[in-house]
């Protein structure tokens, strides 16, 4: 970690977090959209430990465990109710899940 | 080119090519078993930047967990007489032209910034460091982290559960 600028480390993080956006506005699959969430999720972390390692305090950490815990809550919540909808409609495409549309 | 860079630089192409394939593919089975390397890629990235325990953590919640439970996902919402895995996409050119306004803010805003980086003297391992912290600083959240799991597994089971006739 010595050699490679801090900068290096949020480009690639900010690579990970637009792909993550370009997923969850341009897919149809509500299971690919919470993929491309869970990146979102894991681009985020990466900042918080390229931070806490560059500033050589392990508190930026501590939060990496806090989101990682907050995301397992929320793929595994998610996912029962995308496979409650799916009982219902039989469809999982965000497109037709519309009901509320006005 | 030291071997830091070229390890770097490794995990990098492969975290951002699988993310891609995440994204792009039309088949869900695929991008499911790309997003497996996307973790894998981060992992390193965490080995890389010194946070032993954290890049455990990543394969164990992420790789054990979270995209198991994702592949679960997948086999339970295909149609079993309909095999129709593949999916399309919708709002390529507004999301393409969103994405790149975003990117372009975010990148800038990263690069631009006169970050206060000081060479720091990483210590070998972050584990007791992090310990020490989960259970004196940061006792209460912890505590509450606990219970938000407990709460959200036993919803995902009463959601996901079938309903008696």
């Amino acid at each position: 970690m010595t050699s490679i600028p801090m900068e290096y480390y949020l480009v690639l993080s900010g690579f990970m977090f637009s792909v993550g956006i370009v997923g969850v506005l341009i897919r149809r699959n509500a299971i690919v959209v919470f993929m491309s969430i869970e990146l979102m999720l894991n681009s985020a972390n990466l900042t918080l430990v390229t931070f806490s390692s560059y500033l050589g305090n392990v508190t930026g950490q501590v939060f990496v465990f806090f989101v990682m815990t907050v995301a397992a809550a929320e793929a595994a919540v998610g996912l029962a109710i995308i496979i409650a909808i799916f009982r219902n409609k039989l469809t999982v495409d965000i497109d037709k899940i519309n009901i509320f549309k006005w | 080119m030291s071997l830091y860079d070229i390890i770097f630089y490794l995990f990098a192409a492969i975290t951002i090519l699988s993310g891609f394939i995440v994204v792009t593919s039309k088949n869900i089975v695929y991008s499911a078993f790309s997003l497996l390397f996307t973790f894998f890629g981060v992992a390193g990235i965490y080995v890389l930047l010194g946070a032993d325990f954290i890049a455990i953590v990543q394969i164990l919640v992420y790789v054990g967990g979270i995209l198991i439970l994702l592949l679960f996902g997948v086999m339970l919402t295909n149609k079993i007489t309909n095999v129709d895995i593949r999916t399309g996409t919708i709002h390529v050119l507004p999301g393409a032209v969103a994405v790149g306004v975003l990117m372009g803010l975010l990148l800038s805003a990263m690069v631009w910034t006169e970050w206060k980086t000081q060479p720091s003297e990483t210590p070998v391992t972050t584990t007791v460091t992090l310990g020490r912290l989960l259970i004196t600083d940061y006792i209460l959240i912890f505590e509450l982290l606990g219970i938000l799991l407990l709460i959200a597994l036993i919803g995902a089971a009463s959601i996901a559960r079938r309903e008696q006739e």
